[in-house]
């Protein structure tokens, strides 16, 4: 045997190593790997993946392995939309697939709730926000149509082996700061490339304590800084999340729970970030790099207030909306929309009395999915201002081109909506 | 060859400058994603640059600044400036994401760290092979190395293309021998 000790390795190189069957994974090397998990919403996936798999005359690899979630066109608000959807609902029947949620939710959080992910998984998603996975110790990325026809053909990816960028948060988040307002800080200081297309982790006692569905905002939203992935090693948060949602795991899994980490002295590019010292952050339009602490922003008026998305209506986000609303209407002329990121996030927050505290505040509430966030919902008007909990504000994202959209943390928007102004929430919290 | 050898104006190609952080919803709109990409195409960059989709002509190129493609994963990003005919990007970087769409639908991307030196209106030759841009002023800019599959796969016409030959060539219906390689 040789019993020379393998290099010190990162999270994102042991799993990619796992997933091409090698001993280990160079930094800049392009490797083929195995595919775990492929997921795609109607949006990206059947509506684009059937006609190319016909003319391929190829068939699915492995159907155990696809993931399809009806959440961006869907409830259909048009003609357009009816088409989509009934595509992929008619696939999906003629196909036999295993794993379907229809109209349960924003993919990035179902897929977690119904059990799909675990830690050293590869997945690739048809949706940029995909890196959302890594919150479970997954890699998991988003990749274009024709690339998921590809790995729907093949169940095989090339990937370049990434350097792991990682964000080290010490200290503790204050109250009514978030895992939005941690992402949003570092997608100011690095900007919108910042992430280079390398593997972000995110490490450090502040990360540490935090809940399943903040991690999954933290790694979601490495989408923004242009990082391939964002990645938390699993811990016993991560296990029992998982264990609460009914997912398998084996006992090989809880064998090698602790392997699904980096290497202390593994080489990556690290930053450090004290989380005691994060005030709230705003990004003003149309940029989510665009960003100032809360206290910047002098008297800029609301209009809508927006608290949907998988990266701001989970059930933590609802509470956190509600606790800052508890008791209180919106001011006069803020119109207040909540779209809940899943129905077990919703019912669950409606078994806690937050859906009640939101509805009496003034907020109308819409279905769970993408919905306004993807531009698809039609309910942003024009010339607005926005505080929203979503994840982008560029120009026209929402849907109307005139509309002038910030991005903030479920508090700091429920805030806002309190006021009529943009407000640190912090405020309304003592 | 010398560093200024003039280029036959019948192999340049016309340049459209655009700047930095150019977004996956510039590129394809999201109120057109449900329609098909020749309706995405006619809308491509219309919030930046109306007059583009309308005057871009086959052959013509982008050069834009950092970041280019950042945001979604809507491959009808690349796709719609295939559809308008456009035969390359020229940018210092691009999001990685856009990256693999681009080659993956036929569009080739050359990372020029001195793609700002290119004027819009400008006619450039290009070699993606050996990883050149020469502006019209003669000077050759040099581009970083892209892989021979990915350079490959473009000039197939994309992914779906190269995976169809790839297919064709695999024998079909046969049973496959014990010992045979795949």
């Amino acid at each position: 045997m040789d019993s020379t000790p393998l290099p010190a390795r990162t999270l994102a190189q042991k799993i990619i190593a796992h997933a091409a069957g090698l001993p280990s994974a160079r930094v800049g090397e392009i490797v083929n790997c195995r595919v775990d998990l492929a997921m795609f919403h109607d949006s990206s996936g059947p509506r684009r993946l059937k006609p190319m798999l016909e003319e391929l005359g190829a068939t699915i690899w492995d159907k155990d392995k696809v993931v399809l979630v009806m959440d961006h066109y869907v409830p259909e608000a048009d003609d357009d939309a009816r088409r989509i959807v009934r595509i992929a609902r008619d696939w999906a029947r003629e196909q036999q697939l295993p794993h379907v949620h229809d109209s349960i939710g924003i993919c990035h959080v179902v897929l977690p709730e119904q059990g799909h992910l675990k830690p050293g998984m590869f997945c690739v998603g048809g949706d940029s926000h995909s890196p959302t996975g890594g919150a479970f110790g997954s890699y998991m990325f988003g990749v274009g149509s024709t690339e998921m026809l590809g790995v729907v053909v093949t169940g095989e990816l090339w990937v370049r082996v990434p350097q792991t960028l990682r964000m080290d948060w010490s200290g503790r988040l204050a109250e009514g700061v978030t895992a939005k307002d941690m992402m949003l800080h570092i997608i100011g200081s690095l900007g919108m490339n910042g992430g280079r297309y390398e593997a972000v982790e995110f490490t450090g006692s502040a990360v540490r304590a935090l809940s399943m569905a903040e991690r999954m905002t933290l790694c979601n939203m490495t989408a923004e800084m242009g990082a391939q992935t964002g990645l938390v090693a699993p811990d016993d948060t991560t296990r029992e999340w998982l264990l609460a949602q009914g997912t398998r795991l084996s006992a090989d899994d809880l064998a090698h729970w602790n392997d699904w980490h980096s290497d202390e002295d593994a080489p990556c590019e690290r930053t450090d970030f004290d989380a005691a010292a994060l005030a709230p952050q705003v990004a003003a339009p149309h940029s989510p790099a665009n960003t100032r602490p809360v206290g910047d922003y002098d008297d800029v008026p609301v209009d809508v207030a927006y608290i949907g998305a998988c990266t701001g209506a989970k059930l933590e986000d609802l509470a956190a909306a509600a606790q800052v609303l508890r008791g209180h209407r919106v001011a006069g002329g803020v119109s207040l929309i909540v779209a809940p990121a899943s129905l077990k996030d919703q019912a669950e927050a409606e078994r806690l009395g937050h859906m009640q505290v939101l509805r009496d505040a003034g907020a109308q509430v819409l279905p769970t999915g993408c919905g306004a966030c993807a531009g698809y919902g039609g309910s942003i008007p024009d010339d607005s201002n926005v505080m929203s909990t979503t994840a982008r504000n560029f120009r026209g994202r929402m849907g109307s081109a005139s509309a002038r959209v910030y991005l903030a943390s479920p508090f700091t928007v429920a805030a806002s909506a309190l006021r009529g102004r943009i407000t640190d929430p912090r405020e309304c919290l003592a | 060859m010398n560093e200024t050898t003039p280029i036959a104006p019948a192999d340049t190609h016309r340049v459209w400058k655009l700047g930095s952080d150019i977004d996956t919803d510039a590129l394809a709109p999201g109120a057109y994603m449900k329609l098909g990409i020749d309706a995405i195409a006619a809308h491509c960059l219309e919030a930046i640059r109306p007059d583009f989709a309308a005057g871009v002509r086959p052959g013509d190129v982008v050069v834009a600044g950092s970041g280019f493609g950042i945001g979604s994963s809507r491959e009808q990003a690349p796709a719609a400036l295939v559809r308008l005919g456009v035969a390359a990007v020229i940018a210092p970087s691009y999001s990685g994401l856009f990256f693999r769409n681009a080659f993956n639908v036929g569009l080739i991307l050359l990372t020029c760290e001195r793609a700002d030196e290119i004027a819009e209106g400008d006619r450039i030759a290009l070699d993606a092979d050996a990883g050149t841009v020469t502006t019209a002023a003669g000077e050759r800019l040099a581009c970083a190395p892209i892989p021979g599959f990915l350079l490959a796969m473009a000039r197939a016409g994309g992914l779906l293309n190269t995976l169809k030959l790839k297919l064709a060539d695999r024998p079909k219906h046969e049973p496959t021998t014990p010992g045979s390689t795949p």
